[in-house]
C-alpha cells in the first residue's frame, strides 16, 4: 500500500492566514471510478463519455435552470474575499483553489464563457475560460476536496452557499462518468444492500445478538436491539457506522439503553439500515430519493408511528430538511411527534421527565469538550427553536458528565470547524488533504487540552467520528479521545435491576461464606 | 496493479485489494505484509484466519467490537480490544487485516 507522504502542519495557538502557495494540492485526486457498475448502479455513464465536453455543457445549463440558488450563486459574487480564510481546507494547505471563492470560480468561469454575454464576447475582461480537459481534471480535483460544511457561507455577504456549487460540480461529472469511486461505490451498495457498509442482514442481526450478549453480561439486563420488529412504536434509522467502527458502536449501546428505560418499543430496520445519504454529497436528487424512500418503506411495512435518527450529521440535514420532499408525505405516522425526529431530542426529553437514572460521577474520569458537526449545526434543529441543535446536545451532554467545556467560539456552534473529512471525503486515498483540512479543530482542540484540561471530544457524526479517530494520531493526541454522544449517556445510565460491580463482589462474599 | 506470489500475478484495485476473491492463498498475506515492512507471526494469523472465516459466513467483515470480543474470548481479555489489533495492524485491524485476508475494503463511515 503506498503510504501517502506529506507534511503535518505543525499546531500553533492559533491558525495564522497563511501566504498563498499556488497548486500545493492539484495533486491530490480521489480515487475515479473503474468499474463501470460503480457509475451505472446510479444511473450515469460506466465511463467518462466521448462527447463529455457538450455534455458536462448542458448539464450545467440543465441545472442552473433546475436549481435557481445555483444560478443566483454563481452570478452573484462580488470578490470582497470574505469567504477566502474561513475553509480549513484552505487554511492547512495554502492552495488559493481551495479558498471558496477560488473553488466556487473554477466552475464559475466555465459559466461566463457559455452562459453569460459579457463572456460571450469578451471572456478576458470577465475571467471567463474555455471548458479544457485540464479544467475538468481541476474540477474533480478540487470538488473533491470540499467537504460541502458551509461555513464559508456563513461569512459571506450574499450567502453563496459552496456547497452547493460543488455538489453541482459532482452531478456534472457524474453525469458525464466521471464519478468518484468512494461516494459512488456505497450508493450503490445503499441501493442493493441497503446501507453504506454493504452489511447483509444476518450480519446484522448476529451483531445485534452480540450486544444483547454483552448487556447480559455486563449488566444482568435484557436490554434490547430488536431488528424487523413489526409494530414496534420507533424506527430507528442509524447510520451503518454504529454497527461496525468504534467508538460509534458505544453510542448504539446508548441509544439501546435509553429505549430500554424508557420501556419504548423500538426497531431497527435491515432494508433501511442506513441513515446516512451520500445521494447528497454528488447533488444527485434522483439518488438522494431512492436514499430516503428505503426508510419510508421500512417504516410503512413496519407499520411504525415515529421515526427517530442515529448521531449522523449529514443525515440529520437530509432528514430534517428534505426528508418530507423526497420520501413524504408522513401522514402515516403519528403526528403528535416531529417526523422524523433526531435521538438527542429523544434523549434528552427522556432525562427531563425523569425517565433515566443518571450517575455523572460514571464520566469523571473525562473532561469533555463537543465538537458541532457541520450539517447539524448549519443546517438543521435539534428541538423546536433556534440555536437547538447547538442546545441540546450541550444539555444532554452536562446531564450525564459533571466536567464540560466549549473550545473558542469561533469555532463552535454555526461557525464550528469542519472535521476534515465529511461530503465524501473520508477515505483513504485522500487521507492528505483530510489530515491538512482538520488543523483548525485539532488546533482549537489543543487548546482546551492545555488550557482547560480536555480530555476527550464528543461527536454526534459518524463521519466525525471515524475522521477524526484517524487524524487524531497524526497530530499527536490518542484515536480514543473521540467518543460519541451517547456513549457518555450509555456511560451514566444505571439501568434498572442492574448488577454492579459491588453486588458482585458482595454475591461473591456470601457464597463464599456459605461454602 | 498486481501482486505476484508463489509464482502467479494475482490483480489487485488500486488501493491495494485482490479483485477476485478466490485468488487468495497464504502467500497473498506474506506478500503484502512485507510491502508494509511488517512480519506476519501467530497473533496476525488469529485474526486474518478469524477474518476469512466471518466472510465466509456473512459475507461481510465482522464489526470491531466482534472481532475484539473473539479475539477477547480466544487469546484472554487483555487482548479483547482495539489496542491490541492497531499494534498488530497499524493502518486498522479493519482495513489491513481485510487486505491480508483478501477481503473487499469495508466502506462507509468508517
Amino acid at each position: 500500500m503506498a503510504k501517502a507522504e506529506f507534511d503535518v502542519p505543525e499546531l500553533q495557538e492559533y491558525v495564522d492566514v497563511p501566504e498563498l502557495q499556488e497548486d500545493t494540492m492539484a495533486h491530490v485526486k480521489s480515487f475515479v471510478v473503474t468499474k463501470p457498475e460503480h457509475n451505472t448502479d446510479l444511473g450515469f455513464p460506466g465511463e467518462l463519455v466521448e462527447d463529455w465536453h457538450d455534455k458536462a455543457l448542458e448539464k450545467l445549463d440543465d441545472l442552473r435552470g433546475r436549481y435557481r440558488s445555483l444560478q443566483v450563486f454563481l452570478d452573484a459574487c462580488v470578490k470582497c474575499g470574505s469567504c477566502t480564510d474561513k475553509c480549513h481546507y484552505f487554511l492547512g494547505t495554502k492552495d488559493p483553489k481551495n479558498m471558496p471563492v477560488g473553488r466556487q470560480d473554477l466552475l464559475r468561469k466555465v459559466y461566463r464563457r457559455y452562459f453569460t454575454f459579457a463572456g460571450k464576447y469578451f471572456p478576458k475582461l470577465v475571467g471567463a475560460k474555455d471548458l479544457t480537459r485540464e479544467t475538468l481534471d481541476e474540477w474533480y480535483n478540487y470538488y473533491h476536496q470540499c467537504s460541502q460544511c458551509r461555513r464559508c457561507s456563513v461569512f459571506c455577504p450574499y450567502g453563496i452557499d459552496t456547497a452547493e456549487i460543488s455538489m453541482a460540480a459532482r452531478e456534472i461529472l457524474d453525469s458525464i462518468g466521471y464519478g468518484q469511486k468512494y461516494c459512488n461505490e456505497i450508493i450503490g451498495k445503499v441501493h442493493k444492500i441497503g446501507n453504506n457498509l454493504g452489511l447483509p442482514g444476518p450480519a446484522l442481526e448476529d451483531t445485534l445478538e452480540g450486544l444483547e450478549e454483552d448487556m447480559e453480561d455486563d449488566f444482568g439486563v435484557p436490554v434490547k436491539f430488536p431488528l424487523n420488529v413489526k409494530g414496534a412504536d420507533i424506527l430507528l434509522v442509524t447510520p451503518s457506522a454504529d454497527f461496525f467502527a468504534e467508538p460509534h458502536i458505544d453510542g448504539l449501546i446508548g441509544y439501546g439503553k435509553v429505549f430500554h428505560e424508557a420501556g419504548a418499543s423500538w426497531t431497527l430496520s435491515s432494508t433501511a439500515s442506513e441513515a446516512g445519504n451520500f445521494g447528497m454529497f454528488i447533488g444527485s436528487y434522483e439518488n438522494m430519493r431512492r436514499v430516503s424512500m428505503r426508510i419510508r418503506e421500512a417504516a410503512q411495512e413496519l407499520g411504525v408511528k415515529r421515526i427517530i435518527f442515529g448521531e449522523c450529521g449529514h443525515a440529520w440535514r437530509v432528514a430534517y430538511a428534505f426528508l418530507n420532499t423526497l420520501a413524504g408525505p408522513f401522514d402515516f405516522l403519528d403526528q403528535k411527534y416531529p417526523a422524523p425526529q433526531h435521538i438527542l431530542e429523544y434523549t434528552w426529553e427522556q432525562i427531563q421527565a425523569g425517565k433515566l437514572n443518571i450517575d455523572k460521577s460514571a464520566n469523571d474520569d473525562m473532561t469533555l469538550t463537543f465538537h458541532d458537526s457541520c450539517n447539524v449545526a448549519r443546517a438543521t434543529r435539534i428541538g423546536d427553536y433556534p440555536g437547538s441543535q447547538f442546545e441540546t446536545p450541550r444539555n444532554v451532554i452536562k446531564a450525564v458528565c459533571n466536567n464540560y467545556v466549549d473550545m473558542h467560539h469561533d469555532s463552535i456552534g454555526e461557525r464550528t470547524f469542519c472535521c476534515g473529512g465529511g461530503g465524501g471525503l473520508l477515505t483513504d486515498d485522500l487521507m492528505e488533504i483530510r489530515v491538512k483540512g482538520a488543523l483548525p479543530r485539532m488546533t482549537e482542540l489543543q487548546n482546551v487540552i492545555k488550557d482547560k484540561g480536555v480530555t476527550h471530544m464528543a461527536a454526534i457524526c459518524a463521519i466525525c467520528k471515524s475522521q477524526f479517530t484517524k487524524v487524531l494520531p497524526y497530530y499527536g493526541m490518542d484515536m480514543d479521545q473521540i467518543v460519541s454522544l451517547h456513549q457518555l449517556v450509555s456511560n451514566a445510565i444505571v439501568l434498572t435491576g442492574q448488577v454492579t460491580d459491588d453486588d458482585e463482589a458482595e454475591s461473591d462474599a456470601e457464597s463464599e461464606a456459605e461454602e | 496493479m498486481a501482486i505476484e506470489v508463489d509464482g502467479k500475478s494475482l490483480e489487485t484495485d488500486e488501493e491495494g485489494y485482490l479483485v477476485n476473491l478466490d485468488d487468495w492463498v497464504p502467500g497473498v498475506a506474506d506478500i503484502m505484509a512485507a510491502e508494509d515492512d511488517l512480519v506476519l507471526g501467530d497473533e496476525h494469523w488469529d485474526i486474518i484466519n478469524f477474518l476469512r472465516e466471518y466472510y465466509e459466513e456473512y459475507q461481510i467483515a465482522p464489526a470491531v467490537r466482534v472481532l475484539t470480543k473473539a479475539v477477547g474470548k480466544k487469546l484472554g481479555k487483555e487482548k479483547g480490544n482495539s489496542k491490541y489489533l492497531y499494534a498488530l495492524f497499524p493502518y486498522g485491524p479493519g482495513k489491513q487485516a481485510c487486505r491480508y485476508a483478501g477481503l473487499p475494503k469495508p466502506t462507509g463511515c468508517i
